[in-house]
């Protein structure tokens, strides 16, 4: 089965963020390969274990993105494609999600495999973009996935438990955190994705233009900030006598 | 005037509450359409028209219901074709989002995610969104027609102003091969308890409680004040307690009356779902922490020490 997993990446959720004078995001500080995609490698390297084939990362970013797709190459992922242009720098979802459509759509795989939303963005729209572009169905928020033959089978995380969703291929999964823990890279794994392919795509390659952006950024302020009030050291006891005082005053006690 | 459209999620013949409040919103914007799809329906149209919808556009076909994101994508295209709208609207949620996505790749027309207003701008319309975890407020302006934007819940609140809806019956356009993710079974897992999103008190707990085996003590707290338990992303993602409970940008937005926090750092990523609480008390070691900085009470102290102290405290004073 040809497994495409699409990955991004982001600055380093762990580390500390900044934001340039022009309110742009920094883009000199530590950058990874987004923490939610790498479940999403790990799903497609175990269904390429059990049901053989190939996984191929599928990337948009700066040259610099090509990091994020090695990290994924050192996990197992077999090769990679980076989407990189500077016409696309500040590219919204849509533009994003045509990119990733046009150059995944020549790959023909039988399954793609996004993470549910960025660590950065949050906004969880490329997918449904790309599985609408792409023309198939969408089995989202899994946190299990079975393949046999051309039936997916997924368990849809929901708000009161999941839903057991079915489809067949080709289709597109969203995956959650839930769905397998990611291996570490080994040495050798390290070793091999130096000489694993990364071809590189230009907006021209995919037959796609920038078009006109569906949005404008009218002004980036501070938002309501709240304002620190009473901190207390707790000695054994002054920490939960003042809670209870503020409790009391809350009217919830 | 502009021409809105709302869609509202149907469960069990009653519209979700985001489609109430995104109603109670745009009925400010202009005129307002309801779209429900999916058995109940029709019963739901009289709380949508209750709530500024003037027309509710109903198609109760079991397919919407049992089948993911393309029917309704499918249906809402071919509406949009003849009835031009300026904005459709959808609550940012699991289901309308992926609808929501889809829609705007069909159109190819703007979308604009995770949403806490809208407010109309000469002839287009003006959506603000929290940006870079929430610290910042960004203001789009969206150049398409229709534009979409999905909408947080608990941006606006639902109000009723007792009108009545005309119940319209669209045709269901459902395409011929669009019935192809689809729903066989549906569990449910956690008891149901005090629901997060309408608790009055909701204490959650992150990394700083040290392992999902004292998670407890969050929950005995939340159970001695008849409030909900929640979690910040970091021990979600770590598999402590399921996503259900999860505070935050990714996860629910909450209102209550007091919100505790303990052995949560408040990285920004938690704190935009949290922020608007009455009252916020944070309990964490760190006096650098940065949820210290915007809680009304922060305790420096260790979580797994307070906790069961408040806990005994409450109860005593609740006399359980």
């Amino acid at each position: 089965m040809k497994i495409v997993v699409t990955v991004k990446q982001v600055p380093d959720p762990n580390g500390a963020q900044a934001l340039e004078p022009d309110n742009t995001i920094a883009r000199d500080r530590e950058v990874v390969l987004d923490p939610g995609d790498e479940y999403g490698i790990e799903e497609g390297l175990q269904l390429k274990e059990k049901h053989g084939g190939e996984v191929v990362l599928v990337s948009m970013g700066p040259e610099k993105a090509r990091d994020a797709i090695r990290k994924g190459l050192s996990m197992g992922a077999d090769r990679g494609i980076l989407i990189t242009d500077e016409q696309l720098a500040g590219a919204d979802a849509l533009l994003t999600a045509r990119a990733l459509a046009a150059a995944i759509k020549a790959e023909k795989p039988e399954l793609v495999i996004c993470a549910t939303e960025s660590y950065d963005g949050s906004t969880g729209m490329v997918p449904p973009m790309l599985a609408e572009l792409l023309g198939v169905p969408q089995l989202t928020f899994a946190k299990q996935v079975e393949v046999d033959g051309q039936q997916v089978t997924v368990h849809r995380q929901t708000e009161e438990g999941y839903q057991v969703v079915e489809g067949s291929a080709p289709c597109l999964v969203t995956v959650t955190a839930g769905i397998a823990e990611p291996r570490y890279a080994s040495l050798k794994g390290i070793m091999a994705a130096r000489s694993k392919e990364v071809k590189v795509l230009k907006l021209g390659d995919l037959g796609i233009d920038r078009g006109q952006p569906a949005e404008t950024v009218e002004s980036i302020a501070d938002a309501d900030a709240r304002e620190a009030g009473e901190i207390v050291e707790d000695d054994g006891s002054v920490g939960v006598d003042r809670i209870m005082a503020v409790l009391q005053s809350a009217k919830v006690l | 005037m502009a021409n809105i459209w709302v869609y509202s999620e149907v469960n069990e013949g009653r519209p979700r509450s985001i489609a109430l409040e995104l109603l109670s919103k745009a009925r400010d914007l202009g005129t307002v359409d309801a779209v429900a799809l999916g058995p109940g329906a029709r019963e739901a149209a009289a709380e949508l028209g209750a709530h500024g919808a003037s027309r509710v556009l109903v198609n109760e076909d079991p397919a919407f219901a049992e089948y993911l994101a393309e029917p309704a994508t499918d249906c809402l295209a071919a509406l949009a074709g003849k009835g031009a709208p300026d904005l459709i609207l959808f609550g940012f949620t699991s289901d309308s989002r992926e609808v929501a996505g889809r829609l705007a790749a069909r159109l190819g027309v703007g979308l604009i995610s995770n949403a806490m207003d809208v407010v109309a701008a000469d002839g287009s319309f003006r959506v603000t969104v929290p940006y870079f975890g929430g610290a910042k407020v960004a203001t789009y302006r969206s150049n398409t027609s229709p534009a979409i934007v999905l909408v947080r819940p608990k941006s606006f609140e639902a109000s009723e102003i007792g009108g009545q809806a005309e119940v319209v019956e669209i045709d269901a356009a459902i395409g011929e091969g669009s019935r192809r993710a689809r729903i066989v079974e549906r569990r449910e897992e956690a008891a149901e308890q005090v629901k997060l999103e309408d608790a009055r008190v909701v204490v959650s707990g992150g990394r700083g409680l040290g392992g999902p085996e004292n998670f407890h003590l969050v929950e005995e707290l939340a159970a001695a004040l008849g409030g909900a338990a929640g979690a910040s992303r970091a021990i979600v993602d770590a598999g402590w307690v399921p996503y259900a409970m999860q505070v935050g940008q990714t996860g629910k937005t909450v209102r209550p009356g007091v919100y505790i926090a303990a052995g949560i750092s408040g990285a920004m990523q938690h704190t935009v779902g949290m922020k608007s609480a009455k009252v916020i008390v944070a309990i964490n070691k760190d006096a650098e922490a940065p949820i210290l900085k915007m809680a009304d009470l922060g305790v420096v102290g260790d979580a797994l020490k307070i906790l069961p102290r408040l806990t005994d405290a409450v109860k005593a004073r609740k006399g359980q």
